[in-house]
């Protein structure tokens, strides 16, 4: 079990998407799971081991690092990419109740299953309402646990047993905080991918029905 | 998820590239993300590690380290190849939307379609000239910009290409100015150095590919300027004897797409 179930998944998603959602699926792969995996990882990797505080008290090195870090950046991150991978699943799964609908009932019921209309339209938005949520909370969680999107070299720490105000480094802080921008940059993106994505989706549909009623009515 | 998913989206791309761009797509591969992978990544794998600086202050190490290593050359990398990868993708998005495009007109039974089945518009391989040109020649500017920046960029963090053996520190909290040492410097200016001669093949494979692609584009041109000057108003013989294939071609497609549809 791996990031290329991850992969898999999003794969098979690509297909019942729009222009702007495969950009999307595009985007989330190369720049944010690709980027996570080849470089993000390996930075954190040793975050723990190379924290150092200017005291030799047993324990203080812990406790200070679980008190500045309670959830680590990378683990936050991986989160946020599962998190929102996953709403297109009920795409998938609304698609493939269509087809097995189709098969039981050995008729042709839509025009083709994987169109984006009625019922599948309703669940394609509300995936995009809640891919935009999750980045949008993910984002809000990263900047009010760590002040803002930046990391010091130092920060000092008196929680119990350190017995005064300690200093104590961060191990490369400031590739760290390029790459935690980077993050919040493509997140960003995805958000504005999102949203144009809605407005196209709820004009065209919108502007279908209108013209719907509009040859009705001359009719 | 790793660089081969990379491999197997930009393959794709691989059959409608000129053969300048094949040969850039291979050296992508094969020199670049494969010695990344296999050779680099271990070179760097311990640089926090074994970099050593000449104090027991706590801190001073850390604080050194970043000071000279705002990002690792390993990251650096990374990022570069991703970003000189990506502009191949507009191209790919562009073959698949016309190969979708030529799909609905076969579905809809149109005039103008040429092809007798679907696993033809799937396996065909489109020509590099109309708005595809465009795109890719974008794809090839955006690329020599992206590698120009990033080799710049190394170039201006680093101070040059070469990683020295010794550096002096003295921010705080390091008490006074301190010798640091650097883990295998000489095997990573090896290595920086393959990998900017390798960038610099790149950047001139994308030149040439450019200056190719410029190139037959004006000799289209005025060859079509040629045709219209000496045949203003009547048409070509061969494309008399083309319009005429057509014309049967696509009656032939209307009785097979009566057929599939019955």
């Amino acid at each position: 079990m791996s990031w290329a179930f991850l992969r898999d998944l999003l794969s098979g998603v690509n297909k019942y998407s729009t222009g702007i959602g495969r950009i999307w699926v595009a985007v989330v792969f190369i720049f944010r799971l690709l980027v996570y995996v080849a470089a993000a990882e390996n930075i954190w990797k040793y975050e723990h081991d190379e924290f150092e505080c200017n005291i030799k008290q047993p324990g203080c090195e812990n406790v200070c690092f679980d008190h500045f870090f309670p959830v680590s950046h990378v683990r936050l991150w991986a989160l946020q990419l599962i998190l929102v991978s996953t709403p297109s699943l009920l795409v998938v799964f609304h698609v493939a109740y269509r087809e097995n609908r189709e098969k039981r009932h050995s008729q042709t019921l839509y025009k083709s299953p994987g169109e984006i209309d009625g019922g599948l339209l309703c669940t394609y938005l509300i995936s995009l309402v809640l891919k935009t949520g999750f980045e949008i909370v993910f984002l809000i969680l990263f900047y009010k646990l760590y002040n803002g999107f930046k990391i010091p070299h130092l920060v000092k720490c008196d929680v119990r047993p350190c017995p005064n105000t300690v200093d104590c480094y961060i191990s490369k802080p400031t590739e760290k905080m390029i790459f935690l921008y980077f993050l919040v940059a493509t997140s960003c993106l995805c958000i504005v991918l999102n949203l144009s994505e809605l407005s196209y989706l709820l004009c065209k549909y919108s502007v279908k029905c209108y013209l719907k009623r509009y040859t009705k009515e001359h009719r | 998820m790793d660089w081969g998913s990379l491999h197997t989206i930009l393959g794709g791309v691989n059959k409608h590239s000129t053969s300048i761009g094949k040969i850039w797509l291979t050296v992508l591969f094969i020199f670049r993300i494969m010695i990344l992978v296999v050779a680099a990544e271990r070179v760097w794998g311990d640089e926090q590690d074994d970099f050593v600086c000449n104090t027991l202050q706590p801190g001073c190490k850390n604080v050194c380290y970043d000071h000279f290593f705002p990002i690792s050359h390993i990251r650096l990398w990374a990022l570069q190849l991703i970003f000189v990868s990506t502009p191949a993708l507009l191209v790919a998005m562009h073959v698949a939307y016309r190969r979708h495009e030529k799909k609905r007109q076969f579905r809809k039974g149109d005039k103008k379609c040429e092809y007798k089945d679907i696993e033809e518009i799937r396996s065909q391989r489109f020509r590099i000239e109309g708005s595809l040109w465009w795109t890719y020649t974008s794809s090839i500017f955006f690329r020599l910009i992206f590698e120009a920046v990033f080799m710049y960029a190394f170039y201006f963090m680093y101070d040059g290409f070469r990683m020295p053996r010794l550096m002096k520190c003295n921010a705080w909290p390091c008490p006074n100015t301190v010798d640091c040492f650097v883990s295998r410097p000489t095997e990573k200016t090896v290595f920086t150095i393959f990998m900017i001669a390798v960038s610099s093949i790149c950047i001139l494979l994308n030149v040439a590919e450019l200056c190719y692609l410029l190139t037959k584009f004006f000799l289209r041109r005025s060859k079509k300027a040629g045709n219209a000057k000496h045949h203003p108003n009547h048409e070509n013989k061969e494309e008399t004897k083309q319009n005429e294939m057509n014309e049967l071609i696509s009656d032939s497609c209307q009785n097979t797409v009566i057929g599939f549809t019955s």
